[in-house]
């Protein structure tokens, strides 16, 4: 009865703990890992220190965010800007990665194109190789997490550091990240010194817990490998394609360190992330960092095109990146999600992101824009869906649907439409199996009862039933088996003790005074603070609501 | 088939035959109401300056060596790109070494670590959003030395900051190709619990001078 819902709970392997600091094992798809999306969830809801972490750093960011947007009278208009721009990248990325291809290679950079992960990965193990070092630096980037490079890397005896703070946090925990722009968001600051002190070797033994010295710790550990660095490997925030120019956002100087001193720079890009001409990046370079850090600007932002003689990496190699992005090109609807810059406000105001982190997603791409990216890389016929077996399916149910996400986007993309039109593509993918699923069955089942007045009188009858399996909490949150398939993934209201059709008759078939109102309404007034009898049919439902609904939306600001 | 050809191949396939004309709205502002230069401009980029916990000190031309003199004072080594304004260094101590640097005769790495402070001046800054921009002309030097040193000494002419982003952006459009740096205050981290931090790999001070007419 697993498939009650169209919801896949297939296990892909067995969720581990066995990370000696972090929860998270590598895995060996970077878009494709752990438990289920529903399993996961569970498991990270029962972590409170988890979901404190995560309910810190997202109201922070939140309120930081609104902030700076607000005080921008022209937003609405950027974002048209960036929705629109966008919007002409797609329909004209052939000519546009042709034209950036030719002005990198004109400015002395050398363009190689990947098909997928396993190709990137060659070819950037390959050029290291061919300087004959063993060590690279890396900016942060979210193209050479999705392809697992620094595993690759590692396989082929070369040590890759990641420069950025979070992300050394995250890799010398051995563990994933589980944020796009903050990737140790799960971790709090104790954590930190404390995964500082077991694994960064030359942290001072005295160190605390305050921010800054935990700061300045990762900058005497990472000064050396900095200026002896012979290669580094970079993402790109922005490609033009006119001109050829690319673009790194970041805040620490770990980008300037590694774009600027070693002699070789390697820049993984997906080929999604064109812009048209330099001057669209006015647009974006306001969007992104108000939408991202909350800050007007970022500290930094480097701009190279190819080769500066005397300045810089005098070899530049930049690698166009497909992994799935043709695929999600082909989906009419879902290529709206290669829009994204990355820039996760979706993930700080959603209520779901919240409440259960990055790594219940099972991708490098967490949050709402992971839960319709990550099945639109990895599918499988060009528009079609994932099929039932595959985990990814199971993504797109990773929301309420809220539509906190498209309002944050800076780049205007509708994520709550996407999220229901790869729902109905997964159940449109399962149409043609031949065994009914529990869905199938219970609709079939209620269509019988809801057909006839006096079947579906007798089923709410039944239904009052379940008051005492509720008990006095007022909710079920187990069901027994098939109707399980409700219950595994949210709890289930007590019935009301009177029926609609009971309580009309009373009502209007009642000697006149009775008091029918009191009943099946907690704390409802006596009949003498009900003076009409019809009004509290709309007011003592409202008047219970706040009581019995505390408790569980407390937490939620929106 | 190649990767490329392939891969161009599947975007074509997956955009079908005709694609469609986007066209894009330019709504937004793309002049500030703030006159370039103007002590309206000067006055809201020192409020995002201060914000971002950078140094921030007013210069004329008779004061700029003094006022350089001073921040520098306590700086034994400092670097400065051979094309910049010999006469803001005109008030050092005569004990302070000078690195001249160019990308012909680049200091080395391991000197720029060494040194105190870098010495450079600006293409453009925008009011709006803090932002200082370098684009690498001999004034303002090869990207590394204003990265290493630990203490940044930024010259800005006031005829050189602008309010709004676009207009930073359509000047610096001129000259795409040159290698630039785009700094909004000191080097900072909020990687941790997202309290932010000044001062992680780039510059820990940063001073911006802003010279006057």
């Amino acid at each position: 009865m697993s498939t009650f819902l169209g919801l896949p709970t297939r296990r892909r392997g067995t969720p581990t703990t066995d990370g000696p600091l972090g929860p998270v094992p590598h895995p060996d798809e970077p878009l494709r890992w752990g438990a289920t999306f529903p399993e996961a969830a569970r498991a990270a809801l029962g972590d409170a220190q988890l979901r404190r972490n995560l309910g810190h750093a997202t109201s922070t960011i939140r309120a930081k965010r609104a902030a700076v947007v607000g005080e921008v009278s022209d937003w609405e208009a950027l974002r048209d800007a960036g929705s629109a721009v966008k919007g002409r990248v797609m329909a004209d990325l052939p000519a546009l990665l042709e034209r950036l291809e030719q002005n990198v290679t004109a400015r002395g950079g050398v363009v190689h194109w990947a098909r997928d992960a396993t190709e990137a990965n060659r070819i950037v193990t390959e050029i290291v190789q061919a300087k004959g070092v063993d060590e690279v630096v890396k900016v942060k980037s979210m193209a050479t997490q999705e392809i697992g490079l620094n595993e690759a890397l590692a396989e082929a005896g070369i040590a890759a550091t990641e420069t950025d703070l979070a992300e050394l946090i995250v890799q010398l925990a051995d563990d994933m990240p589980s944020h796009i722009l903050v990737p140790a968001i799960h971790r709090n600051r104790e954590e930190i010194r404390r995964i500082f002190l077991e694994r960064m070797g030359d942290a001072p033994a005295d160190l605390t817990d305050a921010p800054r010295e935990l700061a300045m710790a990762a900058r005497a550990h990472l000064r050396r490998k900095f200026l002896a660095a012979k290669v580094a490997i970079s993402g790109a925030n922005f490609g033009v394609a006119d001109t050829g120019t690319l673009a790194v956002v970041e805040s620490e100087g770990n980008g300037r360190m590694c774009l600027t001193l070693p002699e070789t720079l390697i820049t993984v890009m997906g080929i999604e992330k064109l812009v048209p001409t330099y001057d669209d990046l006015e647009v974006f370079l306001q969007l992104l960092p108000r939408s991202s850090t909350g800050e007007r600007m970022n500290p930094y932002t480097s701009l190279w095109t190819g080769v500066t003689p005397g300045d810089g990496p005098q070899e530049f190699h930049l690698v166009l990146l497909d992994n799935g992005r043709t695929r999600a090109l082909a989906d009419d609807v879902g290529r709206a999600a290669l829009h994204c810059i990355r820039c996760s406000a979706c993930l700080n105001v959603c209520p779901v992101y919240e409440r259960v982190g990055g790594h219940a997603y099972g991708s490098v791409y967490p949050g709402p824009i992971g839960a319709v990216l990550t099945p639109l890389l990895t599918g499988g016929a060009p528009g079609e869906g994932l099929g039932h077996d595959d985990p990814n399916a199971s993504l797109p149910y990773a929301s309420t649907l809220c539509g906190a996400c498209f309002d944050a986007c800076p780049v205007k993309i509708d994520i709550p439409s996407l999220l229901v039109h790869l729902r109905a593509r997964e159940v449109d993918a399962d149409r043609d199996r031949t065994v009914p699923s529990g869905w199938d069955a219970a609709m079939r089942a209620a269509s019988v009862v809801m057909a006839d007045a006096g079947r579906f009188a007798l089923a709410e009858k039944a239904a009052v039933v379940g008051r005492v399996v509720a008990g006095r909490k007022g909710y079920v949150r187990r069901l027994p088996p098939p109707l399980s398939a409700w219950t595994s993934s949210r709890d289930l209201p007590a019935p009301a003790r009177q029926t609609f059709r009971d309580w009309w008759r009373d009502e209007h078939e009642a000697p006149p005074g009775g008091n029918v109102l009191g009943d099946g309404v907690p704390g409802g007034g006596t009949p003498s603070t009900v003076p009409d009898s019809s009004a509290p049919t709309s007011t003592a439902p409202t008047s219970s609501a706040p009581t019995s609904s505390a408790p569980t939306s407390s937490e939620d600001e929106r | 088939m190649s990767a490329r050809a392939e891969i161009l191949a599947k975007v074509r396939e997956a955009l079908g035959a005709d694609p469609l004309e986007v066209p894009v709205p330019r709504e937004y502002r793309e002049r500030g109401d703030l006159k370039p230069g103007s002590a309206a401009v000067v006055e809201l980029l020192v409020d995002r300056l201060v914000d971002y916990r950078a140094h921030v000190h007013h210069a004329s031309a008779a004061d700029v060596a003094d006022v350089v003199a001073t921040l520098l004072a306590d700086a034994g080594t400092v670097v400065v790109p051979d094309g910049l304004d010999a006469s803001w260094l005109g008030a050092l101590p005569a004990a302070t070494t000078v690195l001249h640097d160019s990308r012909s005769a680049p200091q080395p790495v391991e000197a720029l670590d060494a040194a105190d402070a870098v010495v450079t001046a600006a293409r453009v800054a925008c009011a709006d959003t803090g932002t200082i921009v370098l684009d690498g002309e001999s004034d303002q030097g090869r990207r590394a030395i204003s990265l290493v040193p630990d203490v940044h000494v930024c010259v800005v002419r006031t005829a050189q900051v602008v309010h709004l982003l676009p207009e930073a952006v359509r000047l610096l459009s001129a000259h795409p190709a040159r290698p630039q740096t785009w700094i909004s205050g000191p080097s900072a981290t909020s990687d941790i619990e997202l309290q932010r931090v000044e001062g992680v790999h780039g510059p820990r001070t940063l001073h911006v001078v802003l010279l006057g007419a």
